[in-house]
């Protein structure tokens, strides 16, 4: 039995779920390590140990994660998003994204919906299916409707 | 050919506590609960619902060696066992505010989604339950 590993593991858990849900608001590790009921010190280096990457890292990863969502689904600007999954400076949201995702948040949202196909074929298949009245594709030799609604 | 899901497994470190937190804090009821000198044989369901059961199985020997059993119980204090379970709730929002007062530690509040009202929440030993308010 390792009771205080397993102790210190569901600590962090805790401390990660707590970055996961509440990723917006201005965490830092003393407030992190204050959840795990540690010194800051012990738990930067206690999360790294448990999950393989320091809280900071963590964090940014949860926070790029919402920004990619809200790039793609959203209209909103890339500065609005930026404050909203809890960065401070768009500069520093730019570095972090471009660092984690590999390019922009500008270049990732453009990215968004171009499709590599001709746009007849786009057209075609991006189409949402018929109701129960009109024309359903084939599906099968058998001729089966496809589910409605895929 | 299948007719239903009767038991299904989740590891819990400790059973005792395992049956405090299923059965008097989240209201499931306990479906068996049997030593049978090997292992003691505890399930749960939700009341009224007893064709499908929950085995809270705790890892060790001799099924999984110690080493094996540490490494289980390690994997699921740190949320990575995989081991989860949905139930459904006819309100989602009572339901929550009825187990907060019960101290259970939640990792996500009440959301709407396309399929109905959701929420999560950690078993004691890391374990990930959810509870859905079906849309409709």
């Amino acid at each position: 039995m390792n009771r205080a590993l397993e102790d210190s593991n569901r600590r962090m858990l805790r401390v990660r779920d707590a970055m996961d849900r509440d990723h917006a608001l201005p965490l830092d590790v003393p407030a992190l390590a204050r959840l795990a009921h540690v010194s800051p010190a012990h738990f930067a280096r206690t999360f790294r140990a448990t999950f393989g990457e320091t809280p900071h890292r963590y964090l940014q990863r949860r926070r790029v994660e919402r920004a990619m969502f809200l790039l793609r689904h959203t209209d909103r600007g890339v500065t609005d998003i930026c404050f909203e999954v809890g960065f401070r400076s768009p500069g520093t949201f730019s570095r972090t994204f471009r660092d984690i995702v590999g390019r922009s948040p500008r270049a990732f949202r453009r990215e968004g919906g171009a499709l590599a196909v001709p746009t007849c074929f786009a057209m075609a298949w991006a189409r949402p299916a018929s109701g129960p009245s009109g024309e359903r594709p084939r599906e099968g030799e058998d001729g089966r409707a496809a589910p409605s609604g895929k | 050919m299948f007719t239903g899901i009767a038991q299904s497994q989740i590891y819990v470190l400790d059973q005792d506590q395992a049956r405090a937190f299923y059965v008097d804090t989240l209201g499931l009821e306990v479906a068996a609960d049997v030593d049978l000198g090997f292992m003691r044989w505890l399930t749960v369901s939700v009341p009224g619902h007893p064709e499908r059961q929950i085995l809270l199985e705790k890892p060790g020997p001799p099924a999984l060696s110690e080493e094996t059993a540490a490494q289980v119980r390690a994997l699921v204090t740190k949320g990575a066992m995989g081991g989860w379970l949905v139930l459904t709730t006819q309100d989602c929002h009572r339901t929550h505010r009825t187990l907060l007062q019960r101290g259970v530690e939640f990792t996500e509040e009440p959301t709407e989604r396309p399929y109905g009202i959701d929420c999560g929440l950690r078993d004691p030993f890391g374990n990930r339950i959810r509870f859905t308010q079906p849309t409709g």
